[in-house]
């Protein structure tokens, strides 16, 4: 209830003439009768959005809690019932888990990292005056904006099939046999469509980066006698650094969820399943309700504790390097 | 004091009204969601069916006649809901299995029917269409209706069926100096694609991408004629049994020798674009391809012999599948869907999509009489009397050489099977790339097994 209040408190007592001293720490101001009126008002009008904001958010998590508790396969309607632990036993003794997570620590952690690299050279390369510069941006970000389904039939029919993909031409070129990617590099290809899709959207928040950079910082730099190399390792990066922090945690967010390359062109196999396509497969595949919740459950959770405990640990080295400069 | 508590009753009031105002609007939103799933009207006046279908070339020509039936039944009209394989089967089964009550009519494969007749999520067919003498029951190709049957109850009807043969293309087999025999074993095919295969062409393209409908739908049919099963007859596993072992390993190491490159993403779709551009000399796979190839715009139309399903053991190893029509219990109109069924499925259906559409397009797989009727005869002279002989040959109840406790060929007709073969086929893709044994990958899927097996004891 407190956050609400404060939200409501706001409005009630802004044009109150009090407010308008300067107190370093106003002082709950006393309110008059029909001031507590008008504010109980206020109150009563953000239940509506208070009950729809709950409703919203955790209804469907708290339904993903029971069905994670109930014995529930879709083609055995008969045997439905409590299934207490059972299925969080299932999850932890299976061994899929482990797997999953870490080919979706393998999957995403390179493809951010590798995408970030890629995106930051991309955005260096376009921070500078040249004719042709917008249409060089656009093309850029071409990749995307591509649905992420599209984009890997596209790498799956056109770019790496075994017989006709050109993936393969281009290194028949360059003499070397034809790869069977899907088959004998699974990860990879995944890693790869993965990068080509994200790398513009890491240039995108590295160049905004980049261009609110002072030009009169690196000029004085260069006054100072640091050449390009130098004054990018000791201004620019320093300076990227919260821009990159959004770009893997945003990256690292959509990264999480990612599912169609995997579905369309590994089917998990080979350490490309995935904890969402893992859970597409319980539920889809196994029908098995009961374990699919308590698979996303475990998932959620997991993704909180990743979110607050590693970025942090992540931040603050980034600050303390950050700190020097 | 008096008028302060006034107040506070009158302020009290205010807010459970607003409040009142605010979960009924809430309410509702509710309601509204609920509606939306809601079931059809009862059968009173003009009905409209709601027919949930694959999006296969045969089911849009049915949406593409239906006229012809809505002129006949000027009370009933049928809509279509056309999705792809994998979303027909999650749409169709989250709303069967949950009473949603959307559909009247919901297209079937053969692995479900019998699941879901089993759970009494059916309406039985069986009476309907005896009790119909124009329907002619009698004439549903035997196999494809035993494969629907449960305990004398028919849950659906085909619409169209197939089984699996093998292709090869005669010229590459007359330049090479080869001859395919009519009952070709799987020794003699090995050997075949062996010689034939060149850096250009594949000797033979073999499903491998994952999948219980992918992979294992040759796999299974290999690995029962090879002596092998999923389970025997008390559903005790044999999945790292010698022979099922043996049929991996002669599957796995005939791809690796002398099948398509890429394997892992090679399914029907990827083996029909290879091997009707030329690029593989032989191609074992459903009798439906066998349309797609002698179309127009393939490049070896006309070049390519059909004989059966290759063998070791058996006699025979097609497999057989066919998507079916089926009324769900919780329709509110299951009368009209009746109708409609009875009509998609009837000879004069069969000839109405020959004398409109053109003969080649005819539902192929359903009826003994098809194959009676000249005309589909003359229009697909190539392929229709060994589909007919393969489809009449084949024996869902015991495909392989051990009696098996479920009907079925290429799959197992237990709940569990999708997810089971789903993995096993998953852990046959790190035998492709040689990440595994398939030792050690059969092994694994035994443990799988024994589940599956031990659910239905």
């Amino acid at each position: 209830m407190t956050a609400p209040d404060l939200i409501v408190a706001e409005p009630a007592h802004d044009p109150a003439p009090a407010a308008s001293r300067t107190l370093r720490r106003p002082p709950k101001p006393e309110l008059s009768a029909g001031q507590k009126k008008a504010l109980r008002l206020a109150r009563t009008l953000v239940w509506p959005a208070i009950v729809v904001a709950i409703l919203v958010t955790q209804i469907p998590f708290l339904v993903t809690i029971y069905y994670s508790f109930q014995n529930w396969n879709l083609m055995r309607p008969g045997s439905r019932g409590f299934a207490g632990f059972d299925n969080y036993v299932t999850v932890f003794t299976g061994g899929a888990f482990m797997q999953s997570l870490s080919a979706t620590v393998v999957i995403t952690g390179s493809s951010i990292v590798l995408s970030v690299l890629f995106g930051l050279g991309i955005a260096l390369l376009l921070n500078r005056k040249f004719f042709g510069q917008g249409l060089a941006r656009t093309l850029v970000i071409t990749p995307f904006l591509m649905m992420p389904a599209a984009a890997a039939l596209i790498f799956k029919w056109s770019m790496l099939d075994a017989n006709v993909g050109m993936v393969n031409w281009g290194l028949s070129i360059l003499g070397v046999d034809p790869v069977q990617w899907n088959t004998d590099f699974p990860a990879l290809t995944v890693i790869m469509v993965l990068t080509w899709q994200y790398t513009p959207f890491m240039m995108l928040i590295l160049l905004a980066g980049l261009q609110s950079q002072s030009k009169e910082t690196l000029e004085a730099a260069s006054v100072d006698g640091a050449g390009p190399i130098r004054s990018f390792l000791h201004m620019t990066l320093p300076h990227l650094r919260q821009y990159i922090e959004l770009a893997v945690l945003l990256g690292g967010i959509m990264l999480l969820q990612v599912f169609d390359p995997i579905a369309i062109m590994t089917r998990g196999t080979g350490g490309t399943k995935t904890l969402s396509y893992l859970l597409y497969e319980r539920a889809f595949v196994g029908l098995e309700i009961g374990e699919a919740a308590a698979y996303g459950v475990i998932t959620v959770l997991l993704t909180i504790i990743v979110a607050s405990v590693a970025l942090r640990l992540l931040f603050k080295i980034f600050s303390s390097e950050g700190a020097k400069s | 004091m008096k008028r302060f508590e006034m107040t506070k009753s009158y302020s009290m009031k205010k807010r459970l009204a607003l409040s009142a105002i605010a979960f009924s609007s809430v309410g509702v939103l509710l309601a509204g969601c609920s509606g939306a799933g809601g079931g059809a009207q009862q059968a009173d006046g003009p009905v409209t069916l709601t027919l949930a279908t694959v999006n296969n070339p045969q089911m849009k020509d049915m949406e593409e006649l239906k006229g012809a039936f809505e002129d006949s039944h000027p009370d009933i009209t049928v809509n279509f809901v056309a999705m792809e394989e994998n979303d027909l089967r999650d749409a169709v089964t989250k709303d069967v299995a949950t009473q949603g009550g959307q559909y009247d009519i919901v297209t079937v494969g053969s692995y479900e029917v019998p699941i879901w007749g089993q759970n009494d999520w059916l309406v039985d067919l069986g009476p309907l269409a005896e009790a119909d003498t124009a329907y002619n029951v009698d004439d549903l190709l035997p196999p494809v209706r035993e494969a629907l049957t449960v305990d004398d109850s028919l849950f659906a009807v085909p619409f169209y069926g197939e089984s699996s043969f093998l292709m090869y293309n005669k010229d590459m087999f007359a330049a090479a100096g080869l001859e395919m025999p009519t009952n070709p074993t799987w020794d003699e095919v090995a050997g075949f694609a062996r010689t034939l295969n060149t850096d250009d062409v594949a000797g033979i393209c073999l499903r491998g991408k994952p999948g219980w409908g992918e992979l294992f739908a040759p796999l299974t049919t290999v690995v029962q004629t090879f002596g092998g099963s999923w389970f025997d007859e008390d559903w005790n596993a044999e999945v790292n049994s010698p022979e099922f072992t043996e049929a991996v390993q002669f599957y796995t190491d005939l791809v690796k020798d002398a099948g398509e490159a890429d394997p892992v993403s090679t399914g029907f779709t990827e083996c029909l674009n290879l091997f009707s551009q030329g690029n593989a000399a032989m191609w074992y796979d459903a009798t439906s391809a066998a349309g797609p190839i002698e179309a127009d715009g393939s490049a070896v139309a006309g070049k390519i012999g059909y004989v059966h399903a290759p063998v070791k053991e058996t006699e025979e190893s097609g497999w057989l599948w066919a998507w079916n029509l089926a009324i769900p219990k919780t329709s509110n109109n299951q009368d009209a869907a009746w109708e409609f069924v009875s009509w998609a499925t009837s000879t004069e259906y069969i000839n109405l999509v020959g004398t409109t559409l053109g003969w080649e397009r005819v539902p192929p797989g359903s009826r003994t009489s098809t194959y009676e009727n000249p005309e589909y005869l003359a229009a697909a002279s190539a392929f229709a009397p060994i589909t007919k002989d393969i489809m009449l040959g084949v024996n869902p109840t015991q495909p392989g050489v051990n009696p098996q406790p479920w009907v079925g060929i290429q799959y197992v007709t237990v709940p569990e099977f999708q997810d089971l073969g789903n993995q096993v086929s998953q852990d046959i893709a790190d035998v492709f790339a040689g990440r595994d044994t398939v030792e050690n990958v059969l092994n694994k899927g035994q443990e799988l097994a024994q589940q599956a097996g031990d659910a239905q004891k």
